[in-house]
């Protein structure tokens, strides 16, 4: 659409700042009561400009024990579990669907959509409804507190699957042709031809994984009881428990800023790759 | 170098059979054109000796090694793809070094095989491009570089010119003749297209629905074809075929005109007469209700119809002809002109 009307262009400009900042206030406030002292945001009316606590607050919460009073880990050590878990779901996540997606498009094996299916079923399966079960089963191995408990019952992905599914689909035949009359073997193929092709497709997954493994909650907070495994995201609900004084907003928040930020980076540094990986058809 | 033998190649999908026993032998240094309208199973054939189709039955040799059960990259053979198939993520060097890289040629030995490829190819200058930075010609040289540098013992081409603009696939065509001459390696060419197959081939197999129906040089098909098939798609414009008997030696027309021949047969046959074999004769028997006259510059084809018929008959005419349409032309023919076949099968008569 293209207009010139000063009215019109005014009225959009309006609806959009209003949209940043409903966005953004909530945001605002955390960075805001990150730098406060913690008296000061129990007083009314909440402070809306930055104080000049910031450093000592950091301080607190990246290397002491945060709340002040609490045995929780300090939140260097949580972070360190979360970016922990989020990688090693991220790529879990992305080699495991890779391969399966090779083997279904590539190979010609008996049961090969019964095979596709039984991965596309799983959708149907998140770990919220099998959580029960599949506690026992990490349990039964011995796995909880651990990175590999935390990590390898979210790490199968039939969306990942399926999505490289259709990627290789879109690879003409004559590439597989050209490789094997080069003398290409099926892995000397998947690394030096599909790889490289589906490198867009997999930084955007890797962006949405990692934000889908850095933000889980439940699974985190049912398999670790150990304080040294607490992931960020369980801890920030967690702390507001904690302490049986009123809490103390600074360090929570600047927790929560804290959290925030590994996604907000993710995403920015892959930003080029991730849009070119969901836009791009070019092969 | 090598020669390759066809032995009774079958190919089944299913139980839909598309190749019917192909046999055929071709010598070492040959350049045999596969050639066939769409589906007739040219670009299947190839496959097969590429090893990027199974074989159903029958059998393949290059050299004198049978390749049935071989893996493509062990049959030592080079094919190039109708849409090129470079890996797009690669320069052209690296595409062209690729199977070398994987048969483990050490990096002097690939980088001098690659420099000599890309002098005979002139394309030394973008070497360092990716594909989709080419143009298709370019893109098609590039192609051809990576078949050479592995100096293999036959060239497998499909269909590797109808992605270009119609000058340039006549620019392309002599280069890969050329190329293939100075190279002298055994080449299999897979077309739809009669002219490039002509041009190219020292030999021709002409397949139509899965079967060979003739093989040999393109003189040989131009000029005594085996059947109608093959009469009607060898030769620009093509054959004009007639409805016709044989009468005491004579071969008389669907319109009671009787032409000269000496022929011994006694039957009903389809007479076929090239345009260019029809020679304006003001004593000739053969009449033309005009139509349309297409001026092609060095030539003019008379479209027309059998005077008396309706048969549809094309002359081709040195020079510029324009008349009226609708006039009648009169055309005469030699009697070794005249092509005669089997009315039921369409199998060539010899008179």
């Amino acid at each position: 659409m293209v207009e010139n009307r000063p009215i019109l262009n005014i009225v959009t400009h309006l609806v959009l700042i209003l949209g940043v900042a409903i966005v953004a206030l909530p945001i605002w406030i955390t960075f805001v009561a990150s730098t406060h002292e913690e008296t000061r945001m129990l007083q009314a009316p909440l402070p809306l400009l930055p104080g000049g606590f910031f450093v000592e607050n950091f301080k607190q919460t990246f290397f002491g024990s945060g709340l002040s009073g609490s045995q929780s880990a300090p939140v260097w050590r949580m972070l360190l579990n979360s970016l922990s878990m989020a990688l090693m779901i991220a790529f879990g996540k992305i080699s495991i669907s890779l391969l399966s997606a090779f083997a279904i498009v590539y190979f010609k094996f008996p049961f090969r959509m019964g095979f596709f299916w039984m991965i596309f079923i799983t959708l149907m399966l998140p770990v919220e409804v099998r959580i029960l079960p599949t506690f026992e089963v990490v349990a039964d191995l011995g796995l909880l507190n651990s990175y590999w408990g935390l990590s390898v019952p979210l790490i199968a992905s039939a969306t990942a699957t399926f999505m490289f599914r259709q990627v290789f689909l879109t690879i003409p035949d004559e590439m597989l042709e050209s490789a094997r009359i080069d003398g290409a073997k099926p892995m000397q193929f998947f690394w030096d031809i599909l790889l490289p092709l589906s490198r867009t497709n997999i930084a955007a997954l890797f962006v949405i994984l990692f934000i889908y493994g850095w933000n889980q909650y439940l699974w985190p907070l049912l398999i670790t009881t150990d304080t040294d495994m607490t992931t960020i995201v369980m801890s920030i609900k967690q702390m507001l428990e904690a302490a049986e004084q009123s809490p103390q907003w600074n360090i929570i928040m600047m927790t929560a800023l804290l959290a925030m930020l590994p996604p907000v980076f993710v995403v920015v540094a892959m930003q080029k790759l991730f849009v070119k990986g969901l836009t791009e058809t070019d092969k | 170098m090598a020669s390759i033998v066809l032995k009774d190649l079958v190919k089944n999908y299913g139980k839909v059979e598309v190749l019917h026993k192909v046999t055929g032998q071709f010598e070492d240094g040959e350049f045999i054109v596969i050639v066939g309208p769409s589906g007739c199973g040219k670009s299947t054939l190839l496959r097969m000796v590429a090893g990027l189709e199974t074989v159903s039955g029958g059998e393949i040799y290059i050299g004198d090694k049978l390749v049935n059960d071989l893996e493509p990259a062990d049959r030592d053979i080079a094919m190039v793809f109708q849409n090129y198939a470079l890996y797009p993520h690669m320069s052209v060097r690296e595409n062209m070094a690729y199977g070398l890289k994987i048969r483990k040629l050490s990096k002097v030995e690939i980088n001098k095989r690659v420099d000599e490829a890309a002098d005979i190819l002139e394309i030394k200058d973008y070497l360092d491009r990716k594909p989709r930075q080419l143009s298709g010609g370019q893109r098609q040289r590039v192609a051809m570089g990576r078949a050479i540098v592995r100096d293999p013992q036959v060239f497998l081409f499909d269909e590797p010119l109808s992605n270009l603009d119609a000058k340039l696939r006549v620019q392309m065509r002599l280069e890969i003749r050329k190329l293939q001459r100075r190279l002298g390696v055994t080449s299999i060419y897979v077309t739809h297209d009669q002219v490039e197959a002509m041009t190219l081939g020292d030999r021709l197999m002409v397949l139509n629905g899965g079967y060979v129906e003739q093989f040999g040089t393109p003189i040989d098909l131009y000029d005594r074809p085996a059947s109608v098939f093959v009469a009607g798609f060898i030769g620009s414009p093509a054959m004009n075929f007639l409805k016709a008997k044989t009468i005491g030696g004579n071969v008389e027309l669907s319109n009671g005109t009787r032409l000269k021949t000496n022929t011994k047969l006694d039957l009903d046959l389809t007479l076929g007469i090239r345009p260019e074999h029809l020679v304006a004769d003001p004593n000739g028997v053969i009449e033309l209700e005009t139509e349309m006259f297409e001026q092609l510059g060095a030539t003019t084809l008379v479209h027309g119809r059998l005077a008396g018929s309706g048969e549809q008959l094309v002359a081709s005419m040195p020079g510029h002809v324009a008349q009226e349409p609708g006039s009648i032309m009169k055309f005469g023919a030699n009697a070794d002109a005249l092509h005669m076949f089997d009315a039921a099968s369409g199998k060539r008569l010899e008179q």
